[in-house]
């Protein structure tokens, strides 16, 4: 149940052209911001969408002139597409039947997953009368249910209000973790992604721009992207021993000496700020301007503009000591050991 | 008011004093029979072939869509006399059809109730294939989609899901299309001719009663009005509010 | 006002058979009196010597402008009874101006001005060879009547009841333009239509004559309407039509005189 694909699909003023691989049990996110073309990656997986050039291979065999019925590939659309008129029940047995289980027998089944996903006492209802969270699940058993060898998910927790998706996502996990075959998630959320995959591949503009687990995704970003949705700020540069040169001349001190081209990156709770220049020890100094102020959890984020834009994170408390607020100069600094730098 | 006042003009007009013994002259019953007889099997034909044409048109691509769907419009623009002689000279017994169907099968639609049944068709099947398209691209294609991911080829997927979507559409379709049937007179009188009991529907009773009897067409013209609205209105709450 | 019809119907007499042009002092003077725009509602089977007879009318009457509205008998009269605004009413049967005798809606007595007949019409060369109307009870032949409510059933199913001759027709069709037409498709095989109108098909159908039509003769009668906008011209056409030049015109088109 091993995937291997590359898409190809040509739209007027885009192209997506990815490569895409994952193992048998295997959760592979694409992630990426809105118009990347993961939806459009989906539907070609699932044969929705005709691909211009590559291929779709599950197994060994070639899937890519096979019409979507015939692909068994399980998917959950962002909005379910639960069928209206029938109930949760036939929504689940559908599949089966379609697959010439005898009507019996699918509905076994389907009651089957519907207990496994916990919605034993709603089979009867029909979508409208589900919650969201409930729609959900009713999807992904629907999915579940034809035994796919691949199992697509776009964006399966975008529909929820955020409590729900907590538990949702969770639940979805260990569903997940059950799954034989392999799973490719399509999501924009970051924490759904790194929740819930193996391996993140993003994309942006129709290309992939990162390959990794969610430990070196989160640690090293290779685009501005990625660094914003981890939470990091980052910079490319050209690193001679532990001084990265940025390109308009600024320069940022590094603990770990390297060569070549590289990235920096350090989090906004590393940046400390000053009214005025501090004395002595930090490497990284430079005068910045306050561009806004914004609640982030318990602290406020400080988006700074200077010699290189900045995003600070303080306490409410030094915000209103140093009377932070938009056009106010103020002094940055990050300690050298609080940054990572690695080959770009 | 401007829709409902010629009812009002029948209604009026009603010789209600010799109503009843009117009502069981045998010749309106047996043209009564046949009207509703005609009409649904004409329903039944335009919702056989309307429905798949409708999905054609509504959800693929094909050169000539465009034109297709204009010709489809073309017995609503066209005077239903002139379809019957268009129909006479397909299905006619010299027609470009009829006269194959005459020599293979001996089977000739002319002066018969399923020519009338064709001329019926003919005139009504496109309120049902305009009603369902407009149905069809109402509803969300996804849904066909989804079903196919599941393992549904087309014609299940459309028989499932979509038809069961659409079933509001398709239903007042049907019972547009069952209305225009059972007041059709030109293609009708045209096509199948006028035979008490075979092919004299209520429209033609009523139009041959006006030559003799006002009286009686306006009877005639009432009970096709009551029968057509009870039944339209029993089905219209059964299935359209559903 | 009498007078003046009278020289209008003299006139328009003088101007047809050539006794004047519209230089004529009389011609001119009574086509002063009717001037103007002629309503003539006719039955449909007059259509064609209906409208020489209207140019010829035009033409004695300089200034006068007939206008026909052709139909069947029966729905014209209930024109007229539901007041159409027109000068003369020409039906196929005396029935059907009896209709609107009785409303009160003629001006004077209906006049019979022509006759017509049934014959058997057939496909151009009669490839069935049909002789007789008892030749219409052949199996497998398929016949046209017209519907006994309009003139052309009613005067067929006196003919066959005459004879007396069964046939069942596989259709009862709605006038005689609609019976004459199957046999023209070739629908059907032959049709009882009137003589007349088996003439103007003539390129494609053959009447054939049969004598127990002298049984169910159909008489047009002619009317000026009380409701005229125009007596005068109307008074003038009704004579113009039962003068000896527009019944050639209608002789013409197969029409017997009365």
């Amino acid at each position: 149940m091993t995937l291997d694909a590359r898409l190809v699909v040509n739209r007027p003023g885009f192209v997506l052209d990815i490569e895409l691989t994952a193992a048998p049990g295997e959760v592979v996110a694409l992630l990426g911001p809105n118009g990347a073309g993961k939806t459009t990656a989906l539907r070609s997986l699932a044969g929705l969408t005709a691909l211009d050039d590559g291929h779709v291979t599950l197994d060994g065999r070639r899937l890519d002139h096979e019409p979507p019925e015939h692909r068994r590939i399980g998917v959950v659309f962002q909005d379910y597409l639960l069928f209206p008129h029938l109930t949760a029940l036939d929504n689940v047995a559908f599949g089966p039947r379609c697959r010439r289980v005898p009507r019996r027998e699918a509905r076994d089944k389907a009651r089957e997953w519907l207990a496994r996903v916990g919605l034993s006492e709603h089979v009867r209802k029909k979508p409208r009368q589900l919650s969201g969270g409930q729609a959900q699940r009713v999807a992904l058993a629907r999915a579940l249910a034809t035994d796919p060898k691949l199992l697509l998910l776009d964006e399966p927790l975008a529909a929820l209000d955020a409590r729900t998706r907590l538990d949702t996502r969770a639940a979805l996990r260990g569903h997940l973790a059950s799954f034989p075959g392999a799973t490719v998630l399509v999501t924009h959320d970051p924490l759904d992604a790194l929740m819930l995959a193996d391996r993140l591949v993003i994309v942006e503009d129709g290309r992939i721009v990162q390959i990794g687990d969610a430990a070196t995704i989160t640690a090293q970003p290779r685009t501005d992207y990625v660094a914003r949705l981890v939470g990091l700020n980052l910079y490319r540069g050209r690193a001679e021993g532990t001084t990265v040169r940025l390109p308009d001349g600024f320069s940022l001190v590094t603990a770990v000496p390297q060569e070549g081209p590289a990235f920096v990156a350090f989090p906004p709770a590393a940046v400390s700020l000053f009214a005025s220049r501090p004395a002595g020890s930090p490497r990284n100094t430079w005068p910045a301007t306050v561009t806004t102020v914004a609640r982030h959890g318990d602290a406020l984020r400080i988006e700074l503009s200077g010699p290189i834009p900045v995003a600070a994170d303080v306490t409410p408390a030094a915000a209103v000591q140093l009377e932070l607020e938009p056009g106010r100069a103020i002094w940055a600094t990050v300690k050298a050991t609080e940054t990572t730098a690695y080959p770009a | 008011m401007f829709l409902t006042l010629p009812l009002f003009g029948l209604l009026w007009r009603a010789p209600w004093s010799t109503l009843p013994q009117r009502l069981t002259e045998p010749g309106i019953l047996a043209a009564l029979r046949l009207s509703l007889l005609t009409a649904t099997l004409a329903t039944a034909v335009s919702l056989v072939l309307g429905v798949p044409l409708a999905w054609l048109l509504a959800r693929t691509e094909f050169p000539g869509r465009r034109l297709v769907r204009a010709l489809v419009t073309v017995p609503l623009v066209l005077p239903p006399v002139v379809g019957g002689v268009a129909l006479l000279l397909v299905f006619g017994r010299r027609g470009l059809l009829g006269s194959w169907l005459d020599t293979t099968f001996g089977v000739s639609l002319p002066f018969t109730t399923a020519g009338v049944v064709v001329a019926e068709a003919f005139v009504a099947m496109p309120f049902l294939v305009i009603s369902v398209e407009g149905a069809l691209r109402g509803a969300d294609a996804r849904y066909e989609e989804a079903a196919a991911t599941l393992g549904a080829g087309r014609w299940t997927a459309f028989r499932r899901v979509t038809l069961p979507l659409i079933a509001p559409g398709v239903a007042a379709g049907g019972m547009l299309c069952w209305a225009r049937a059972l007041g059709e007179f030109g293609a009708t009188i045209t096509f199948a001719g006028n035979f008490p009991g075979r092919t004299q529907t209520m429209p033609l009773a009523v139009y041959l009663a006006l030559e003799q009897d006002v009286d009686a067409a306006i009877v005639l013209s009432l009970v096709l009005l009551v029968v057509s609205i009870a039944i339209l209105a029993a089905l219209r709450d059964r299935w359209v509010a559903a | 006002m009498r007078k003046t019809l009278i020289g209008a119907a003299l006139a328009a007499v003088l101007a047809v058979s050539g006794c004047g042009d519209s230089a004529s002092p009389a011609a001119s003077a009574s086509a002063g009196a009717a001037s103007g725009n002629l309503t003539v509602l006719a039955a449909a089977s007059l259509t064609e010597s209906f409208n020489r007879i209207g140019k010829d009318f035009e033409a004695a009457n300089p200034g006068v402008k007939v206008t026909f509205s052709y139909g069947g008998s029966s729905g014209l009269a209930q024109q007229i009874i539901a007041g159409a605004p027109a000068d003369v009413f020409a039906a196929a049967s005396p029935a059907t101006m009896k209709t609107v005798t009785e409303a009160g809606d003629a001006a004077g007595e209906p006049r019979t001005f022509v006759r017509n007949q049934l014959v058997i019409a057939v496909a151009k060369g009669n490839p069935k060879g049909i002789r007789t109307l008892a030749d219409l009870t052949r199996p497998g032949l398929k016949v046209a009547l017209c519907a006994e409510q309009v003139p052309c059933g009613s005067a067929a199913a006196k003919a066959l009841a005459a004879a007396p001759v069964e046939i069942t027709p596989v259709t009862l069709e709605q006038d005689v333009k609609s019976a004459l037409s199957k046999v023209k498709l070739g629908e059907v095989d032959a049709a009882l239509v009137y003589r007349t109108d088996a003439k103007a098909a003539a390129g494609d159908v053959e009447g054939i004559e049969f004598p127990e039509s002298a049984g169910a003769v159909n008489d047009y009668p002619i009317v000026a309407l009380k409701n005229a906008p125009d007596p005068a011209a109307a008074a003038a056409f009704v004579t113009f039509v039962r003068s000896g030049p527009a019944l050639d015109v209608l002789v013409d088109a197969g029409f017997q005189k009365p």
